[in-house]
């Protein structure tokens, strides 16, 4: 099986290689790249993101057919797919993290700054918050409710559709750290840095 | 609810750990990536190294230090020391570091945090801020602490916050490795003045000091270094403590 991470210049993605090659089986293919003939041939894709949200939406802009390569991978044929972070968060219709920025459109809703209660809250919201899981979602498996995943960010995804939501945080209000909506999921908080729990999230994503 | 952290910091010199913990199953007491593991198999919520190389030949070592640790540590990496340039960064970054700690190159110039935290996100962008007291002011001082550039700490503090730092590490150079606690006037003063997160560094001797920086200093997380190395505490010790006093900590 291959799962692809796709290597879109997002910033730093080590960190998510790692992870994944960590947990990868034998006879489970990890890739980097950005070859848009590799990632239709893959089995599973991983969005990465850091950054902002106008930045990252511009790197899969810059290169050419990316965003119908995914379009066709994960609306068309309905394979698995996770977005980490900003990668999340490019799902939404439209972000307004430096301007008014439209995302990739596969979950309706809005990416807009964390309401810090004026200033009553730091941000970026850097650090382990537990997981309310709201809903049974496929990577989730063996993921006790209340688990403390490693977060960083200042922005957020609001669905209109909260029946995409599989799990909430609290800090300033609510704030949506994971989505399932048919074959494409997304964290918010980092797996991949979330020690032996986010690996075994991503272990699920691979096992799917 | 989002939970204090507790940051072990190691130093690192020409590849090698400087201070090491005294555990007797270690095989290799001066391998940077065999204590990190050890601390995040313990529960730190980070791991820092600072490289304390001197020379320009061996500055490389780190690099092979942070791609190793990466591959074994699956929680938040943060490395410093002599970090100068977009392009120290960059490699950092590369060989699986997930956050830079900047110090001396913010002071002299305060675009390297502004560029970088643009080009690779606030959330990798630490600025360190070593800071000592002169009257009822906090100056700041680069180079390991060498040179006083006069500069008011609080300001600056407040100034690597518009320029896009995702955290700042704030270190008093009067209390380092005195083992009293943090400058708790200190931490306060900065934590106060921005909204980004702090963390208190400098001059942890026990528990009761990590506690302060918390409670009374408003750091979001705490980082320590000596306790840690010599095995007077370990992270879950420190953890337990922190709970026992009503600090939400990740357990």
């Amino acid at each position: 099986m291959n799962v692809t991470i796709v290597d879109y210049n997002s910033g730093n993605i080590s960190s998510v290689i790692n992870s994944f090659k960590e947990v990868a089986k034998d006879n489970i293919n990890i890739e980097v790249t950005s070859d848009l003939n590799k990632i239709k041939e893959s089995d599973k894709i991983v969005l990465p993101g850091q950054g902002s949200f106008k930045s990252c939406v511009n790197a899969l802009n810059n290169i050419n057919g990316l965003v119908d390569t995914l379009n066709e991978f994960a609306i068309t044929n309905k394979k698995p797919l996770l977005g980490i972070c900003v990668g999340l968060q490019m799902f939404a219709d439209i972000g307004y993290e430096e301007t008014e920025t439209k995302g990739l459109g596969w979950i309706s809703g809005k990416v807009s700054k964390i309401d810090n209660q004026n200033g009553k809250y730091k941000l970026p919201h850097i650090g382990w918050n537990q997981l309310k899981i709201i809903k049974d979602s496929k990577i989730f498996k063996g993921i006790e409710n209340n688990s403390h995943m490693y977060f960083v960010h200042s922005y957020e995804i609001i669905p209109e559709d909260k029946s995409v939501v599989s799990a909430i945080t609290d800090y300033s209000s609510s704030i949506v750290c994971s989505v399932e909506k048919e074959n494409i999921f997304g964290t918010q908080f980092h797996p991949e840095k979330s020690d032996q729990l986010g690996l075994r999230i991503i272990n699920n994503f691979i096992n799917l | 609810m989002l939970k204090n952290r507790i940051i072990p910091c190691l130093d690192v010199k020409n590849g090698r750990v400087v201070k090491g913990i005294n555990f007797i199953d270690l095989k290799d007491a001066g391998d940077p990536v065999e204590q990190a593991k050890i601390y995040s198999d313990g529960g730190a919520d980070e791991i820092c190294f600072l490289d304390i190389t001197a020379s320009n030949e061996n500055r490389n070592t780190i690099y092979d230090v942070v791609e190793k640790t990466s591959k074994k540590c699956f929680v938040p990496l943060t490395v410093g020391g002599g970090v100068r340039s977009i392009e120290d960064i960059n490699r950092l970054l590369n060989c699986g570091a997930d956050k830079v700690s900047i110090n001396t190159a913010a002071v002299q110039n305060f675009k390297v945090v502004a560029e970088s935290s643009k080009k690779f996100g606030s959330q990798c962008i630490v600025v360190a801020i070593d800071a000592k007291k002169n009257g009822e002011k906090w100056e700041i001082f680069t180079y390991g602490g060498r040179n006083n550039t006069g500069i008011d700490a609080i300001e600056f503090a407040k100034k690597m916050e518009e320029n896009g730092a995702g955290e700042l590490l704030v270190t008093s150079m009067d209390r380092d490795g005195t083992q009293v606690g943090y400058d708790i006037d200190l931490m306060f003063k900065i934590s106060s003045e921005v909204n980004i997160p702090v963390i208190a560094s400098g001059g942890v001797g026990n528990l009761d000091h990590l506690v302060d920086g918390i409670k009374l200093g408003n750091a979001s997380a705490v980082l320590a270094a000596s306790i840690f190395h010599y095995g007077k505490y370990s992270v879950k010790e420190a953890k337990e403590y922190l709970n026992s006093k009503g600090i939400p900590v990740r357990i």
